[in-house]
Parts: C-alpha cells; sequence; structure tokens
C-alpha cells in the first residue's frame, strides 16, 4: 500500500506530464512560434510521419539502425580488447607501468578533438566513426577492468590457492567472476559515452544516422524532426542503460549486497 | 599419544623478518610447532603476535625468512589441498551458491558436475546446511557462511585444515555451536587441524595442544596440553566442562599468562 518504490515512480511520470503540459502550453498559446518549438501533437505526428516516410533519403530505421549498428560494431571490438588488456594491466604492475601513461593521455581528450585527425587517416566512412567510438569506450572500459581486478579480496584468491587452483583457473575462475561487478559498470559508463560521442560524429561527417538526420533537419530548418531526432537519440541511449543494467542484475547481482 | 601412521605438517626453528619503513621487524622468531593429524593445535595471543604469520607459512602463501616448513619431511613450497584454509572472513565466491562453493575445489580437479554436487549436497548436510544448496551466499548468516566456508575445505579431503579465528565474527552462542560442530568433524575425519583464535575459551575447549604467543617478536611462551575437548567428545556436558574449576583455573592462568606477557611487550616498546 505505501510502497516508497510506487511512490518514486509516480513523482518521475509526474515530472514528466508537468514539461509535456508546459510544452503543449507554451506552443498552443502560440506564444512560442512552432518554427522554434512545434507542440507536442507536431513532433507526435512527425515521428509516425518519419518512420512511414523516412527523412533525407532513408526511413527512420536506417538511421537508427545504422547509428546502432556503429556502436554495436565499436563494443563488440572494444569488449574483446579493453577486457584482456584491463585484465593484464591488473594482474601485472609492468604491463600496468607501460599502457597506463598512453590510455591516461588520450582518455581526457574529447573524441571530437581527435576525430579529424582519423578523418584525415581513414576517411570519412564507416571505418572512421567505428574508430573513434571503440577509442571513447577503451579507455574507460579497460580502466574500470583493471580497477576491478586490483580490489579482487586476497584471502579469496587464497582460498582458490589453496584449493589447489592454478593460476589460470584462479585468474579466469576467481579474479575474472570478482572483477565482473566492476567491469560491467565500466560497460554502461562506456556505452554511455560511446553513443553521445557518435551522435556527435554523425553531425561532422555522415549520410545516415540519427546524428545526421538532426542536422540535416537543423539546416532545413524542420525543427519538430530535430526534436523527434533529440527524444529518439534519448529514448534509444535509456534503452541501452536499462539493458545493461539488467545484465549487470542477471550476472553481478551478488555484489550489490556485498 | 601421537599415531604413528599419522602425517606430520611441521615449523621447524621457522624465523620471519618483514622489512619496513622503521627497518627490519621480526614476525616470528625461532619457532618449532608441530600439527599432526589427529590433533587439534591452538593459537593463542593478542593480534600481532605472528599466529597467522605462521598459517601463511604452513599454508604456503609465504616462505619462512629462515627455517624449514614440512609436511611429512618434504618441504612445502606453495598452497596446496593437502592444506586447505579456513578465513575469518568467510572468503565464498559470492557468484556461487552455497553448493557451488563447496564443490569449487573439486571443479578445479576436473571431477564431473553431478559428481561433485553429490559430495557437496553430503558435505552440507555434514556441517548443519541441509537444504541450503541452491542459496546464495548473500542471503546467509555469517556463521552459516562459516559452515560453508568449513564444508569447502573438506571437500578437497585435506590432510589439514588450517583455520584463522574461522570463528572470530560469529556471537557467543553461534560460536559455541561451531565449536562443537568442529569437534565432531575433527572425530570423525581425524584431520590435523590448526587454528587461531583470540578466545581463551575456545582454546581451551579445542586444543589437543594449545600454544601462547606473544608478540614482538612473533614466538611461542607456553604450552598447555588441554584435555576439555576429548571429555565433550566422550560425553561429558558442555556446561559441565566449561563451568569445571580445572578449566576455570586454566582460563584464568592463560588470562594472566596474556596479561603480563602484554605488559611485558609494553615496557620492551
Amino acid at each position: 500500500m505505501d510502497n516508497p518504490s510506487r511512490g518514486a515512480g509516480w513523482a518521475s511520470l509526474a515530472t514528466l506530464a508537468v514539461i509535456v503540459a508546459l510544452w503543449w502550453a507554451v506552443t498552443a498559446s502560440g506564444l512560442i512560434a512552432p518554427l522554434f518549438l512545434p507542440g507536442p501533437g507536431a513532433v507526435g505526428l512527425r515521428i509516425v510521419d518519419l518512420a512511414r516516410n523516412g527523412f533525407v533519403g532513408a526511413s527512420l530505421w536506417q538511421h537508427a539502425g545504422a547509428s546502432l549498428a556503429r556502436v554495436g560494431l565499436a563494443m563488440l571490438f572494444a569488449v574483446v580488447t579493453a577486457i584482456p588488456v584491463g585484465m593484464a594491466m591488473g594482474l601485472s604492475r609492468r604491463i600496468n607501468a607501460a599502457l597506463d601513461p598512453l590510455i591516461e593521455f588520450y582518455r581526457p581528450v574529447p573524441p571530437l578533438a581527435y576525430l579529424p585527425l582519423i578523418v584525415i587517416w581513414c576517411g570519412i566512412g564507416e571505418a572512421t566513426k567505428v574508430i573513434l567510438i571503440t577509442l571513447a569506450i577503451f579507455a574507460p572500459l579497460a580502466i574500470a577492468t583493471a580497477s576491478g581486478v586490483r580490489r579482487v579480496d586476497a584471502d579469496r584468491v587464497r582460498a582458490a590457492r589453496s584449493l589447489g587452483a592454478s593460476r589460470d583457473q584462479v585468474v579466469w575462475l576467481v579474479i575474472f567472476p570478482s572483477a565482473l561487478p566492476d567491469i560491467l559498470t565500466g560497460l554502461r559508463i562506456a556505452l554511455g559515452v560511446g553513443w553521445s560521442t557518435l551522435v556527435a560524429a554523425e553531425l561532422v561527417a555522415a549520410t545516415r544516422g540519427l546524428g545526421f538526420m538532426v542536422q540535416s533537419a537543423s539546416q532545413m530548418l524542420v525543427t519538430d524532426v530535430v526534436i523527434a531526432g533529440i527524444l529518439l537519440i534519448a529514448v534509444i541511449a535509456l534503452a541501452i542503460e536499462l539493458v545493461l543494467r539488467w545484465v549487470e542484475r542477471r550476472f553481478a547481482g551478488w555484489s550489490g549486497t556485498r | 599419544m601421537t599415531d604413528p601412521a599419522a602425517s606430520v605438517l611441521s615449523a621447524d626453528a621457522v624465523c620471519v623478518t618483514y622489512r619496513s619503513r622503521n627497518g627490519a621487524v621480526q614476525a616470528l622468531r625461532n619457532v618449532s610447532l608441530a600439527v599432526a593429524t589427529g590433533e587439534i593445535v591452538v593459537a593463542l595471543g593478542a593480534s600481532g603476535c605472528g599466529k597467522s604469520t605462521l598459517l601463511g607459512l604452513y599454508a604456503g602463501f609465504a616462505r619462512p625468512t629462515s627455517g624449514r616448513v614440512l609436511i611429512e619431511g618434504a618441504p612445502v613450497t606453495g598452497p596446496g589441498p593437502d592444506r586447505a584454509v579456513v578465513f575469518q572472513d568467510d572468503a565464498l565466491m559470492p557468484w556461487l551458491s552455497a553448493q557451488d562453493n563447496v564443490a569449487f575445489g573439486l571443479r578445479l580437479r576436473g571431477m564431473g558436475r553431478p559428481e561433485r554436487e553429490a559430495v557437496a549436497r553430503d558435505l552440507l548436510r555434514e556441517v548443519g546446511l541441509d537444504g541450503f544448496a541452491d542459496h546464495a551466499i548473500n542471503e546467509m548468516s555469517g556463521g552459516m557462511r562459516q559452515r560453508v566456508g568449513l564444508a569447502r575445505a573438506l571437500a578437497v579431503d585435506p590432510r589439514f585444515l588450517l583455520m584463522d579465528e574461522p570463528l572470530g565474527a560469529l556471537d557467543e552462542l553461534t560460536r559455541e555451536r561451531m565449536q562443537v560442530l568442529l569437534l565432531q568433524l575433527w572425530q570423525r575425519s581425524g584431520k590435523g587441524i590448526f587454528l587461531i583464535t583470540h578466545s581463551i575459551e575456545e582454546a581451551l575447549f579445542l586444543a589437543t595442544e594449545l600454544v601462547l604467543f606473544s608478540p614482538r617478536p612473533g614466538r611461542i611462551v607456553q604450552r598447555y596440553r588441554p584435555t576439555f575437548g576429548r571429555r565433550f567428545l566422550a560425553g561429558e556436558p558442555l556446561r559441565a566442562i566449561k563451568s569445571d574449576p580445572e578449566f576455570l583455573a586454566m582460563r584464568e592462568t592463560l588470562a594472566a599468562a596474556i596479561l603480563s606477557e602484554e605488559e611485558e611487550g609494553l615496557a620492551r616498546g
């Protein structure tokens, strides 16, 4: 009856309702011209229209699919490289000393600052975008993995060794699962960074993708497409976040209570 | 009393010296102590007196600076399943169920799933956790976790159990129940047990040999051979043993000895 989490859910919905109501009020009353801010109804209709007819030579699904494919591919590359690299850094002080300066050097640089360099090297094709996102995801994921490995309880490792574990068994049956919650949190943060980097990259050089769609619409002053695009970008980011939270609960749920 | 067929895990005049910022620190000085199968050797003493360092040597986690650690006459070169360790902080794998934790050591050896699950279920029953096989570790109380830790150590059928304050974090009643369980398991299995504790009562009740450690440098200052555990297993009631004048007298003697060692240690700086 007095469920606090349900109360919290209502509060979030109330905020959403107030914002949509204000949005509707200022547009329906003519206070703000549709060129600057179309009403919720117009944007809703535009989303339906985008889904049916697409925009600038590609359907909405092709735009969204292009963006998701880039992020998905980059995530795949980053996972198969950054997690082993992070594990090695966490396990070996020497490997950490060798790689840490490199990662710490490029990590704080905004990806869009080195995008021009990647464009010069690799052109404006798909490779450039995937490389950019992979780089953006790689650093936070490798760092999270390494710190997760370093935080593993020493007694847990000793317990495994006294039960007869080999070095490889310690790494894969004790250290990796112990670090998994940190790895998944790192992945969640990294994908957030990756998604925002991607959309920004598509504003610069692309012929397809949600960022490109928003950019073209703004040049043509089709404001309802701009807003629809922004909403879709946010909704997809939220969906990615929720999926990864589910993955965390499913595979690392034990860590929250300890 | 030692069975001629017994295995022996022994520390032979071991010294351990750490290098720290304030110069060399001697954690153990000239400690000789043997644990035979069928015995419970209990190390009692204030914190920082080197008890855990000695356990680490027995387990093979560390090497002595001088002296030797031998198992059946051969030097200990590293950790191994003939000397399973039970930790104060259970050191279980929280992503595995109770049963999978117990079976962990068997999985390391490549034993098949149905076989090792059968062994694990039997051991969980033996430590009083029948019906908890599929429970997650973080759903269990401290006492239950220590039972899982004990079952995990027993699963690899070690000759020696090395226990580092395994009951230190438990409340008084749970602790007494675990002491009884430990004595019963020991009687049935005949393993050699090396156990570290802060509790004088626990040491007296469990030990067949009790050694008192003193800090700075860590060394053995007294040795006793209590018989209370064996008397309990022979059928004498627990409360009668713990209120036996002999038990109480030894408790006072040990308390006085620990106190005087501490004062001496403070006087020495």
